[in-house]
């Protein structure tokens, strides 16, 4: 019987190396003789395991990590194929502490199927969501996912069902669902996963949002900087339509859902709903005023569904197991799990899907095993590039939206960036604004004006001159640009710099006077 | 993966036939030109402007608001190097200098000998795998200077 080999065909495994990997085990085994079948699936999410191979012995997976290509030839030495010994081996995949504490719901499947199998995807629970909602009126449908409890995981954490409830109860000729798979927040690689590693489940959730608010039409907005991502979301949605998943005749329902993709252009502004609508449209990305809603008059001036790729792809495992069980996940008004992403300067990086609640220390210490440089902790950026820097004495901060916002920060899209103790942050301060003047709009003066001279007021604190002063007009320009911007970037992008400013004020004080007297102690 | 056609107006105009049907077709054409020829002509904006019942001005408006689109060929490798936090908590600066001196170039220019082309990027998605790289569409990953210095060799050699 042929033995099964996995290894990811997830971008980020293939970024150090899984593709050579693969092509050196199947060279490896034909020279040996040996019957392997190589499974490309997506990743499981540890990615400094990556690339990570599994074996499957005896219906269990044994998983072999970081694998290099010079590694192939002493696996196959050590019985690999038999689960055998070697240095590179973690054991059986699900026993794999970092892997095993967590609770995969919306990721249950990434990593363990091969993705663009619907048999696969079958045989582990996919479909059985929407096999549900196409016995249940539409507004059952929108009751369910307004009673998970699920907000929106692309950053802004509004509540998916009342969306839906919106557009529901609007009446149209046409209405659209479009998911926002714009990922642009650095630190966040959740969508891109699942549309590498389990495509269906975002096609099976927007299908359902189809059927819960009466659209037939629905379009995913990709990010060109992740063209494999495209790629596979592309060849799934065709093997959904030939597997009658999606088209005229959804599961023989008689029902129409059909989807598109489209390509965005490197523009981190198109992460705004009403920005990504426009580009949908063949225009420049500029913010929308609200209202009118998307839910009222959105894609081509239609009522529209825009959600996230996570938000979308929960709603498949909430339909299949019911909003109580979702729901019974999670801390306060964060109910569910929340795929975190973390990254950075961090020894175990990788995805880990928990319920709200988990502190940022128990996240670094427990699965990130400390700096990946060994040098001392000093910063995190959780919730992308608009989202705030913690110190140390913020660690026990529980992941939930509502202790984050407390704190003047967000939890955003669930990125979690560490920085060890060469990190300046003045430096990425002005990285915030120089990163908000280019990717501005340029629709609003707040965000467009505001970041170009916030690069420069913090150049001038840097450089010493007229610190305190300029201090106070940097804290009144983002004042400015929260109260004044048209959307989350202008408004969002001072919370990086004030959390700077407040949390690691001695990087700031670069008073000359002030840096002779550090200098002598 | 990179090798574009020369610039041609027939192929231009069959792309632009082949797309302007679709809902929102000006990013898709655009995508189909630049991908074709590594770039979008100026001189096909009217014939755009004319598919889509668009003026000219709002063309150009979409080609240049997008930091995707190019108005010039680029060289045969185009390196996107990430610029953005998850990849500078781990000393993407040093790669960036690195690639700049190797290269003689900055960002969004072009070597003389039209082999590369240097371009920033605000985060690959490979955050985990950081300081992370694209060259042509081929992610990298984990890559510190020895690793540059041979990407950089290889996709050379390949031009």
């Amino acid at each position: 019987m042929s033995t099964r080999i996995f290894v990811p065909g997830d971008s980020s495994a293939l970024s150090v190396g899984a593709d050579e990997v693969a092509e050196r085990i199947a060279a490896e085994a034909t020279r040996r003789k040996l019957d392997v079948t190589i499974v490309r699936n997506g990743s499981r999410g540890l990615y400094w395991l990556e690339p990570m191979v599994e074996v499957e012995v005896k219906g269990e997976r044994i998983a072999f990590g970081p694998v290099a290509v010079d590694d192939v030839a002493g696996l196959f030495d050590g019985k690999f194929l038999t689960g055998g010994a070697h240095q590179l081996r973690q054991g059986p995949t699900e026993e794999i502490p970092y892997l095993k504490k967590q609770q995969r719901l919306t990721f249950a499947r990434c990593g363990i199927t091969d993705p663009l199998s619907l048999d696969d995807y079958q045989a582990h629970g996919g479909y059985r969501g929407l096999k549900r909602g196409l016995g249940l009126a539409p507004d059952a449908i929108v009751k369910e996912v307004i009673d998970s409890g699920l907000r929106g995981r692309g950053g802004a954490g509004f509540p998916t069902g009342i969306k839906w409830r919106t557009v529901l109860a609007t009446p149209a000729d046409q209405k659209y669902i479009v998911c926002n798979a714009d990922e642009g927040d650095s630190g966040t690689y959740s969508d891109r996963m699942i549309m590498e590693g389990d495509p269906f489940v975002l096609i099976e959730g927007m299908t359902i949002a189809g059927l819960a608010v009466g659209a037939t039409e629905g379009y995913i907005y990709i990010r060109s900087e992740y063209p494999h991502a495209f790629r596979q979301m592309n060849r799934a949605i065709e093997i959904a339509l030939e597997g009658g998943f999606l088209g005229a005749n959804v599961m023989g329902s008689g029902r129409a859902f059909r989807l598109h993709t489209r390509l965005g252009a490197g523009a981190y502004i198109c992460g705004e709903e009403t920005s990504l609508l426009e580009s949908l449209e063949g225009k420049r990305g500029q913010v929308r005023p609200k209202p009118p809603l998307p839910a009222i008059e959105g894609l081509f001036g239609k009522p529209t569904v825009i959600n996230n790729v996570i938000s979308l792809a929960s709603v498949p495992i909430i339909l299949d197991r019911g909003a109580e069980f979702y729901r019974d996940f999670g801390m306060g008004r964060s109910r569910g799990t929340l795929p975190i992403q973390l990254a950075g300067n961090i020894k175990r990086g990788g995805l880990i899907e928990l319920a709200f609640g988990i502190t940022l220390r128990q996240l670094i210490d427990e699965f990130g095993g400390g700096t990946a440089s060994g040098r001392a902790f000093r910063a995190v950026q959780v919730g992308g590039p608009l989202g705030a820097y913690f110190p140390t004495s913020l660690l026990d901060t529980p992941l939930d939206y509502e202790a984050f916002a407390a704190l003047k920060g967000m939890l955003g899209h669930g990125g979690v960036v560490v920085f060890d103790d060469s990190v300046d942050l003045a430096q990425q301060a002005r990285f915030a604004m120089e990163f908000c003047a280019i990717e501005s709009c340029g629709k609003c003066t707040p965000c467009r004006i505001g970041s170009t001279r916030g690069v420069e007021v913090i150049d001038r604190i840097v450089a010493g001159t007229d610190v305190d002063k300029n201090l106070t007009v940097l804290d009144d320009l983002c004042e400015t640009m929260i109260d004044g911007s048209l959307c989350a970037l202008g408004g969002l992008t001072p919370f990086p710099v004030l959390s700077a400013v407040k949390h690691f004020p001695e990087d700031f004080d670069r008073a000359p006077s002030r840096r002779r007297t550090r200098s002598a102690a | 993966m990179p090798n574009f056609d020369a610039w041609n107006d027939q192929t231009a105009q069959s792309l632009i036939e082949a797309h302007k049907s679709k809902p929102g077709a000006l990013l898709p054409i655009l995508h189909a030109l630049q991908g074709r020829f590594g770039y979008v002509d100026a001189g096909i904006v009217p014939a755009l402007a004319k598919a889509l019942n668009l003026s000219r001005a709002e063309v150009h408006g979409v080609i240049s608001f997008y930091h995707d689109f190019r108005d010039a060929p680029p060289g045969a490798h185009v390196v996107r190097l990430c610029r953005a936090e998850a990849c500078q908590a781990m000393g993407n600066e040093r790669l960036i200098t690195q690639a700049k001196d190797r290269l003689g170039i900055d960002f969004h220019e072009t070597t003389k000998d039209g082999r590369f082309t240097l371009e920033a990027v605000y985060c690959l998605g490979n955050c985990s795998c950081a300081p992370a790289l694209m060259i042509d569409d081929k992610v990298y990953g984990r890559v510190d200077a020895r690793r540059l210095d041979q990407l950089l060799d290889g996709a050379g050699k390949r031009s």
